[in-house]
C-alpha cells in the first residue's frame, strides 16, 4: 500500500487500488479503542437510468435504498444481527449519490471487516423477504412525509431541477417501491456493487495491510466496466419554479433557498471548487458572518439556520435555510447580501479570519471517524483526496471566494421552498 | 501519554472540576455547568440565561465582536449548554478549541478560551447592572420559537408529551426549555435578578478534556471564575424516584394531528430495581428489550411483523423510567401495543436466548468503549456520573456489563410497570394507499 504522511495535521493515509478496481483508504488512529469501516458504492438514489454494454436501463425510484435494506440478508442469516452480536455498531445509509455500509467496533475488527466485505458482495434476495421489507420501507417513507425538513428540501429540489433525478426522494414513494422485485435488485447489485465502483475506507486502530489482505481474499479479482449514468438532459441555470409553499404541522415557517451550480467538476479541480464554495459560504452566511449575525439580531433567522454546497448526480447546488417568522424577507436579505459581495467582494480581514477558523473546523472534523471515512469515499468518487484539503485551503484567495459568489449566487436564479404552519402566520 | 488520567477536585467553593488528560484528541473540550433544580417556575429563565450571556460581554459587547474573537482563536466554539439530568437542570457553556500541538509554535488556546468562558458567564454586557433588554427580548423570542418547535419532530414530541403526562405531578415533567407561558413572562429586570441568584446558589460542575495537565487546566478555570459569587449553595439537589405507577391501570392519552404516521410513546416505571440500582443490569435489560437492532422490539415489532420502521426503548436511570417509541400505521396501534407488552413480558419471564443476551451486552460494551473515544461523549458521561455520585468511567462500566447474567436482567425487569400510553394519531388521508 502507498503511504502518504500529513505531518502538519498528524495523520497518515495508506491507500491502494486492487486489480478489481477497488480503492482502499486506511487512516490509522493510535490510542483509540474504536475503529470505523465503511464499504461504499458509488450508487445512490439518483442513479436510476444507466447504460451497460450498450443496453439502457430505467429503474423505479427507491431501488438503491431498497437494496440497502436487503443487502444485510445472507443465506445463513442477517449480517446486521451478526455484526451486532459481535458487539459492533453497524448501519447503512443511502444518499442521492452513494450507498454506504458501515460499522464501529472496539474488538474483533478483522472479523467484522470480513463480515462487511462478504455481505455487501453477496446478493441474496428472496421474493418473500423482498415483499416483507415493503411494509417497513413504506413506514420509513411515511416518516419522511411527516418530516418538514425533508419536505422543504424535496420541494426545493423539484423547483431547481427540471429533469435530474435529484427531484425524487431517495427512498422513492409508496407507489414506486411496489415495482421493485428481487430481479431488479439482482440486476442493480450486479452493475453497481462491483468493486470497480466501490471504495473501502477504514479509520481507527487498524492494520492497513490486514485491511487490504481481507479485501483481496474476499472479493473477485476481476475488474468490470463501469455503467454510464444518465441524469437526463442538461439543466439550465434557471430554476423550474421560483417559489413553492406547502402547509404542514409545524410551529413556525421553515424555508430553504437554493441555486444550481451547474455540472459538478471532477479531479483536483473539484476539490478547489468545493473548498472555495465552502469558504465563500462561510464568509457569506456562516455563523460568524455579518449577514447571519444581522438577521439573527433582527429575529429573521435563528440557530436552525444552515447552508451548504452539495454535489450529486453530476450537479452542484447550494442550499440555505432554517426557521424564520418571515421566510421571504429572510431569503431576500440573504440574496441581497450575496449581490453586495458580488459587487464589492469580501472584506479581506473577514476572509482571513474565516480562513483561520476554517482550519480549526477541518482539524476538528478529523476526530469524527465516520465523517472522515465517508469523506474519503466521496473524494474517491469525485477524484480528489480530502486530506489534501488542508494544503489546498491555503491556495484559496479572497478574490476566489468573491468571484465564486459573483458567479453563482445570482438572485435571479434562486428558488425558495417554504413550509408554513396551518394557521395564518403569527 | 495517550492514556487518560482523570482527576476530580473542588477548585473553588462548590465548584468541582473533572479533568481528563489525554493526547488522543486534536481539540480540547471545556464545559461549565451551573446545577439547579428543574422546576416549572424557573426552567425557562434558566434556559434563557446562557443565550442572553452569549450575546455580548464587557470586552466583546456584541455577537460580531464575539464571533471575530472566536474566529481568531482558530474557530473555537463557545455555545450555551442547557441540559436536563433527572430533575436537575444544568445550565452553562461548552467550548471546544484546537489543541496547541496543532497550532503555530507558542500559541495556546486553553487559557484564552477559559477566560472567554468565564467572561461570558460572569461579565456580560450590561447597562446599570442589568442585562440589556434588547438581548433579553431577542433571545426570549428565540426560546419561544424553540419551545413551539418541539412539535416539528413528531418522534421527540411524542416522547416529550408522554413524559409530561406521565409525570404531571413531578418536576421531571418539566421540559428543559420550560413552557411558553413562563418564557413569555420573562422581563430583563427579573431575569437579571434570577441570573445573580443562580450564580450565587448553584453548585458548579466543570469538565476539561485535552493535553493540558490538571494543575494547569484547574488554574486556568480558577482564574476565569475568580469573581464567581458564592452564597448559600443548594447542595441537596437530586431526583425524586417514584417506584409505582400513578394509577393501577396505565393511563392513556390520544392526540390527533394532521400527519400520515401514528406515533406510539409508552412510559414505564422501573420499580423496585431502583431501590439499589444495578446500573449495568438495568442497561443490559434495556438493550435486550429495545436498545438496538438485535433487541426484542426491533426483531419482533419491526422484523417479524413489519409493523414499523423503528421501535426502541430508552431508560433514564436518574429518574427510574423507561420510554418506548414507535412509528406505526394508525390502524396497527393495538397490535403494536400488544406486541410491545408481550416482548416486555418475555424479558420479565427470562425468555432471553444466549444470543440476545450476548448481543445486548456486546453492543452496550461497544457503545461505552466508543464513548471513551469521544470528548463530547465523555463530558456527558462524567456529568451524569458526578451527579449520581458514581466514580467509575465508561471502561469500568463496560466491564461490569460483561458480568451481567440472565438472572440479573430478570431481576432488573421484575418491577417494571406501564404508567402511560400516549398515541399521536395521524388524521391525514392516506393518498398512497392502494385499497
Amino acid at each position: 500500500m502507498q503511504r502518504i504522511d500529513y505531518p502538519a495535521i498528524g495523520e497518515t493515509l495508506y491507500t491502494s487500488k486492487l486489480s478489481n478496481g477497488l480503492s482502499i483508504f486506511v487512516v490509522p488512529k493510535k490510542g483509540y479503542r474504536k475503529s470505523f469501516a465503511c464499504f461504499v458504492t458509488n450508487y445512490g438514489g439518483a442513479d436510476r437510468r444507466f447504460t451497460l454494454a450498450g443496453e439502457a436501463k430505467d429503474t423505479p425510484a427507491g431501488v438503491a435504498h431498497y437494496l440497502e435494506h436487503k443487502m444485510f440478508d445472507m443465506p445463513e442469516g442477517n449480517a446486521l444481527m451478526a455484526l451486532e452480536a459481535a458487539g459492533a455498531n453497524a448501519n447503512a445509509f443511502t444518499s442521492e449519490a452513494m450507498t454506504a455500509y458501515h460499522f464501529t467496533c472496539t474488538q474483533n475488527f478483522d472479523e467484522d471487516l470480513r463480515t462487511l466485505l462478504r455481505f455487501v458482495s453477496t446478493p441474496y434476495y428472496t421474493q418473500e423477504s423482498v415483499d416483507k421489507e415493503r411494509g417497513i420501507i413504506a413506514q420509513e417513507i411515511r416518516m419522511y412525509e411527516d418530516d418538514p425538513d425533508d419536505q422543504v428540501y424535496m420541494g426545493l429540489m423539484r423547483q431547481l431541477f427540471a429533469h435530474n433525478p435529484l427531484r425524487d426522494d431517495v427512498a422513492g414513494t409508496v407507489q414506486t417501491i411496489q415495482d421493485i422485485t428481487p430481479q431488479v435488485l439482482y440486476d442493480c447489485h450486479k452493475v453497481f456493487y462491483h468493486p470497480s465502483n466501490m471504495a473501502l475506507c477504514v479509520v481507527g486502530d487498524a492494520d492497513p495491510e490486514a485491511v487490504e489482505r481481507a479485501a483481496r481474499e474476499l472479493l473477485t479479482p476481476e475488474s468490470a466496466p463501469l455503467p454510464v449514468r444518465d441524469y437526463g438532459p442538461a439543466e439550465g441555470p434557471e430554476p423550474v419554479r421560483a417559489r413553492s409553499e406547502r402547509v404542514m404541522e409545524v410551529s413556525a415557517p421553515i424555508f430553504l433557498g437554493g441555486l444550481k451550480l451547474g455540472p459538478a467538476a471532477t479531479g483536483p479541480e473539484a476539490q478547489k471548487e468545493r473548498l472555495t464554495a465552502g469558504l465563500a459560504l462561510r464568509c457569506l452566511y456562516g455563523r460568524s458572518s455579518p449577514t447571519y449575525l444581522d438577521l439573527y439580531d433582527k429575529g429573521l433567522l435563528n440557530g436552525t439556520f444552515g447552508c451548504s454546497a452539495d454535489y450529486a448526480a453530476g450537479q452542484g447546488f447550494v442550499i440555505f435555510g432554517g426557521e424564520s417568522r418571515d421566510p421571504d424577507a429572510a431569503n431576500a436579505a440573504l440574496l441581497a447580501a450575496a449581490e453586495a459581495v458580488g459587487e464589492n467582494g469580501f472584506d479581506p480581514a473577514l476572509f482571513d479570519r474565516q480562513k483561520k477558523a476554517s482550519y480549526g473546523g477541518q482539524l476538528r472534523a478529523l476526530g469524527d471517524f465516520r465523517s472522515l471515512g465517508v469523506s474519503l469515499a466521496e473524494g474517491c468518487f469525485a477524484g480528489y483526496q480530502p486530506l489534501d484539503s488542508f494544503q489546498a485551503l491555503e491556495t484559496v484567495t479572497c478574490a476566489d471566494a468573491s468571484a465564486w459568489v459573483r458567479e453563482h449566487i445570482v438572485p435571479g436564479r434562486a428558488a425558495l421552498s417554504v413550509v408554513r404552519p396551518k394557521e395564518a402566520k403569527v | 501519554m495517550s492514556c487518560v488520567r482523570e482527576t476530580r477536585r473542588e477548585i473553588l467553593p462548590g465548584v468541582y472540576m473533572t479533568c481528563l488528560q489525554t493526547d488522543k484528541f486534536k481539540t480540547g473540550l471545556l464545559s461549565v455547568n451551573l446545577l439547579t433544580r428543574l422546576s416549572r417556575e424557573t426552567a425557562s429563565k434558566n434556559a434563557l440565561i446562557p443565550s442572553v450571556l452569549r450575546r455580548g460581554t464587557v470586552n466583546s459587547p456584541d455577537m460580531d465582536a464575539l464571533a471575530a474573537r472566536l474566529d481568531g482563536l482558530y474557530g473555537a466554539r463557545l455555545e450555551p449548554a442547557v441540559r436536563k439530568k433527572g430533575e436537575i437542570q444544568c445550565v452553562g457553556f461548552w467550548a471546544d478549541f484546537v489543541d496547541e500541538a496543532w497550532l503555530p509554535k507558542g500559541e495556546s488556546l486553553l487559557e484564552r478560551v477559559a477566560a472567554l468562558m468565564g467572561e461570558a458567564l460572569l461579565a456580560p454586557n450590561t447597562r446599570g447592572g442589568l442585562l440589556l433588554p434588547q438581548y433579553v427580548d431577542s433571545e426570549k423570542e428565540k426560546l419561544l420559537e424553540d419551545i413551539r418547535a418541539r412539535v416539528n419532530d413528531k418522534i421527540s414530541y411524542s416522547r416529550y408529551r408522554m413524559t409530561e403526562l406521565m409525570c404531571e405531578a413531578e418536576d421531571y415533567a418539566v421540559d428543559v426549555l420550560g413552557t411558553e407561558a413562563e418564557a413569555e413572562a420573562v422581563g430583563y429586570v427579573a431575569l437579571t435578578r434570577h441570573y445573580r441568584a443562580l450564580l450565587a446558589s448553584s453548585p458548579v460542575e466543570v469538565f476539561y478534556c485535552g493535553t493540558a495537565d490538571p494543575d494547569r487546566a484547574e488554574r486556568a478555570v480558577r482564574d476565569a471564575l475568580a469573581t464567581l459569587p458564592r452564597g448559600e449553595l443548594d447542595m441537596d439537589l437530586g431526583t425524586d424516584i417514584r417506584m409505582n405507577t400513578v394509577e393501577e391501570q396505565p393511563r392513556s392519552f390520544t392526540e390527533d394531528m394532521d400527519v400520515t404516521q401514528g406515533k406510539l410513546a409508552i412510559g414505564y416505571r422501573l420499580g423496585a430495581a431502583m431501590e439499589e440500582p444495578d446500573m449495568a443490569a438495568l442497561q443490559v435489560m434495556n438493550a435486550v428489550f429495545g436498545g438496538g437492532v438485535s433487541s426484542k422490539l426491533f426483531m419482533n415489532v419491526r422484523e417479524k411483523l413489519s409493523l414499523c420502521y423503528f421501535a426502541s426503548s430508552a431508560v433514564d436511570l436518574m429518574k427510574g423510567v423507561m420510554a418506548v417509541v414507535s412509528g406505526i400505521e394508525v390502524k396497527d396501534k393495538d397490535r403494536a401495543l400488544e406486541e410491545i407488552g408481550r416482548q416486555l413480558q418475555a424479558v420479565k419471564d427470562g425468555l432471553i436466548t444466549d444470543e440476545e443476551l450476548h448481543a445486548a451486552k456486546a453492543g452496550l460494551a461497544n457503545d461505552l468503549l466508543s464513548a471513551a473515544d469521544s470528548a463530547g461523549a465523555l463530558e456527558s458521561f462524567w456529568l451524569g456520573q458526578n451527579l449520581l455520585g458514581l466514580e467509575y468511567g465508561p471502561e469500568e462500566l463496560a466491564a461490569l456489563v460483561e458480568d451481567v447474567t440472565r438472572e440479573d436482567v430478570v431481576k432488573a425487569a421484575a418491577g417494571i410497570e406501564c404508567d402511560m400510553v400516549y398515541f399521536l394519531r395521524g388524521t391525514e388521508e392516506d393518498e398512497d394507499a392502494e385499497d
